[in-house]
């Protein structure tokens, strides 16, 4: 069977890291052949399952090395959990440099180095938060990701987000293969977050693919730098995990996604109370003071 | 051959006859005929090309490192980026210098960051810093640094101001960040202005002209604008010298930092190219109070019309000896135009080329008797169509970004005897069998400035136009057949 690429995406901050080492550590319990690619200058998307505080990325090792066509695989690919294969592909630090160029040349590097071996059942691409340039769209690109997950929760700045990835979606779903697959909700206890998504879902023309509830075991886990399937396989919080990788293995829901206007999704946020009806005689008013 | 503005006309209506709709507009706005009385239309200038032609245009970088910062001498000129532009670009202008190579003198030399994929990802200003480091150590003559933007390092936001303000607290030199990324404006023209406000920025304003006061002459003056092409400079500066001025500092042909410095204290800004340093003159008439005026020296009714313009900004001491040169040279000049006009008399000649010279080298050719049918600007703005529409003849057709094309169109129509543009040029209208005359870099010749350039260029064009050479481009079959024809 083919390789099933998935680019995960979302706004920053939401849980992607987590939820994919998580959900890839579920995947790889239940005996599939895995691998990351950390697509973010951060380089924060294998730690849980290499039990490292951040493994050598693709960029540091060529700037060391000189070039890129001085690395070997070996040099930056690392095993990990059950034998989830890891590679990052780092960048420069903030404010410096191109990071979009870092995604796009250690893309072009595994690819060239073969890391996307036949016997691979997944690769997952963990992408920094928001697609600020062509070399954050780099993994959903011709032949790359087919599959795309993103991560959201019921804050209203996190569903602008997804619906905003579901635009850039679009623009290469026309070109390519690339499809929206779903929306993971990470639970942030909101009030009706499940409904709330599911509404967005629909609204898109996908679906929740699983509601992930909010748990403190992920935090002590992320202390241990371990994933919750590996810290405490018992829990129900890894049981989640568990359903997501299952849903995700028995996913055929693939879509190009009509993302919606910026009224729609106001309206929806009004219909479930998170956003007041607009009151223009409050627009620009500061504190009254006394 | 007379020229009347109907047939001219009909020519750029039918040249503009291939263009799809949206390009014919377009373009239509950027040729025109000449009406000597400046009521003709206004050629559009200075605009963004259209896609799918071929212009014949640079870039910003070209602009800045090529034109105007390139020929200062004692500076190393680092091209930050990848290293094409400055490889390609390297000693390709000809702006002669003196001084020792890679001791006191750098204009040939190529230097550059020479980007790799890691100075993309994690930034180029690291490797900035390195490099001047390393210059320091192997080229301590050199006075300062400018540095030079290729287009990727305004992508990735290389902080290039940032090194420039830490090595200079380093190493005491000057040191001049300058933004000339190829894609930023229409043309080169854009990186003539971001390098005058670099210049003005980094050299001028550190300069206190009040300081040196005493050191300044009543006579003093600055040649603006001039490249140095071949020597250009060199056969200018003799003049002025000859009736009595004082060239403090060459911008930029064979100039040096230190006569940069020295310019706000001159009594007059002299300008060759006005398209390139005419921000700089602007500047320095605002700050310091220094008038400017441009200057012709191609040819010697041109060069007699300047240099009287010229003195006529100072004494009586430097008209009167103004006149003394004028006659003098009367005797050098006159035996050249008597040699060559009889075999150039009546040629017509097709100009496309930059800052200045399609409207200054007009002059030189009408000297020797030639006509100008045709004339246009690369990277031109208003105000030297402005200046051109006097110095052409009416009905003259006249060309703004010319298109390869169009050019070849007007070649066709005009049946120039000498094409004078550029290498892009160059061998497409010489295998047509065009005689054709570099007139950027001079074709390896030069100067073809004052009245020893004007022997150098009389010369140049009778040995190409009167080359036996395009007699003989017509190939065997062709001869075959025309000489069967005859027989038969």
């Amino acid at each position: 069977m083919a390789i099933r690429q998935c680019a995960i995406y979302g706004k920053g901050g939401i849980g992607k890291s987590t939820t994919t080492q998580n959900l890839v550590a579920a995947l790889a319990e239940a005996g599939k052949k895995v691998m990351i690619i950390g697509c973010d200058p951060k380089a924060d998307s294998t730690r849980l399952i290499l039990h490292a505080k951040a493994q050598n990325t693709i960029m540091e090792m060529a700037a060391e090395e000189g070039s890129v066509e001085d690395l070997e695989l070996d040099d930056v690919l690392k095993v990990g959990y059950g034998g989830v294969r890891c590679v990052e592909s780092g960048g420069p630090e903030p404010g410096v440099g191109c990071a979009g160029r870092g995604v796009i040349t250690a893309i072009n590097f595994l690819e060239e180095e073969g890391a996307y071996e036949e016997d691979l059942d997944f690769v997952f691409y963990d992408v920094l938060g928001d697609v600020v340039c062509g070399g954050f769209a780099m993994p959903i690109r011709e032949n790359k990701a087919q599959e795309i997950y993103i991560v959201v929760s019921g804050e209203m700045m996190a569903m602008y987000a997804a619906n905003n990835i579901s635009k850039g979606i679009c623009k290469y779903a026309s070109s390519g293969g690339v499809r929206l697959a779903g929306l993971i909700c990470n639970s942030r206890k909101c009030d009706r977050e499940d409904e709330l998504i599911e509404a967005l879902a629909a609204k898109i023309g996908t679906q929740m693919i699983h509601f992930v509830p909010r748990d403190n075991v992920v935090q002590q886990a992320e202390i241990r730098r371990m994933t919750v399937i590996e810290y405490n396989p018992k829990c129900n919080q890894a049981d989640e995990y568990r359903t997501l990788a299952k849903k995700i293995i028995e996913n055929e829901l693939f879509v190009v996604p009509e993302p919606a206007t910026m009224d729609e999704l106001e309206e929806l946020l009004m219909e479930f109370g998170i956003m007041d009806e607009e009151d223009t005689s409050i627009i620009g008013k500061a504190v009254e003071t006394a | 051959m007379s020229m009347d503005k109907q047939t001219t006309q009909a020519m750029i209506d039918e040249v503009l006859e291939v263009y799809p709709e949206k390009a014919q507009k377009d373009r239509a706005k950027h040729l025109a005929v000449n009406e000597t009385n400046g009521e003709g239309k206004c050629i559009t200038s200075n605009r963004k090309s259209q896609p799918g032609v071929m212009t014949a245009r640079g870039c910003a970088y070209a602009g800045s490192k090529g034109v105007v910062w390139g020929p200062i001498k004692d500076m190393i000129h680092i091209s930050h980026g990848p290293v094409g532009c400055g490889q390609y670009s390297r000693a390709g202008r000809r702006n002669y210098y003196t001084g020792y190579t890679g001791v006191n003198a750098f204009g040939t030399m190529n230097f550059t960051s020479d980007f790799q994929e890691r100075d993309i990802v994690f930034g180029g200003d690291k490797k900035l810093s390195t490099i001047i480091d390393e210059l320091e150590t192997l080229f301590p003559l050199a006075k300062g640094y400018s540095i030079q933007s290729e287009c990727p390092v305004g992508l990735i936001g290389d902080d290039i101001e940032a090194v420039a303000k830490t090595k200079k607290a380093e190493i005491g030199k000057t040191l001049v960040p300058v933004r000339c990324e190829g894609f930023r404006g229409v043309s080169q023209s854009l990186g003539h202005h971001i390098a005058n406000d670099t210049l003005r920025d980094y050299v001028l304003d550190g300069t206190d002209p009040e300081a040196a006061q005493a050191e300044a002459g009543e006579y003093d003056v600055a040649i603006i604008g001039d490249y140095n092409i071949g020597g250009d400079a060199w056969s200018s500066r003799i003049l002025l010298e000859e009736i009595g001025l004082n060239v403090v500092a060459q911008w930029s042909g064979d100039g040096t930092l230190t006569e940069l410095e020295n310019t706000p204290k001159v009594k007059l800004n002299l300008v060759h190219c006005y398209r390139s340093m005419n921000y700089i003159c602007r500047h320095m008439e605002e700050k310091f109070g220094i008038p400017w005026l441009e200057y012709n020296l191609f040819g010697p009714t041109k060069c007699e019309e300047s240099l009287r313009a010229i003195a006529a900004k100072f004494d009586e001491k430097i008209q009167a000896k103004a006149e003394e040169v004028i006659a003098r040279y009367r005797a050098e000049w006159q035996p050249i135009i008597d040699k060559y006009k009889p075999r150039l008399q009546g040629k017509k000649v097709m100009l496309y080329v930059g800052g200045l010279r399609p409207r200054h080298v007009i002059g030189a050719y009408e000297d020797l008797g030639m006509e100008i049918v045709g004339t246009g600007y690369e990277f031109a703005h208003n105000d030297d169509y402005a200046k051109t529409t006097p110095e052409v003849k009416d009905a003259t057709l006249l060309f703004d970004d010319a298109t390869g094309f169009e050019l070849e169109f007007f070649a066709d129509k005009l049946k120039p005897d000498l094409i004078g543009a550029g290498v892009k040029e160059k061998y497409i209208f010489q295998k047509m069998g065009i005689p054709f005359r570099q007139m950027h870099s001079w074709d390896y010749s030069g100067p073809y400035h004052g009245y020893d350039g004007f022997a150098i260029f009389a010369r140049d064009m009778d040995m190409t136009l009167n080359n036996p050479c395009w007699d003989k481009l017509t190939p065997p079959w062709k001869q075959e057949k025309d000489s069967e024809a005859a027989a038969a």
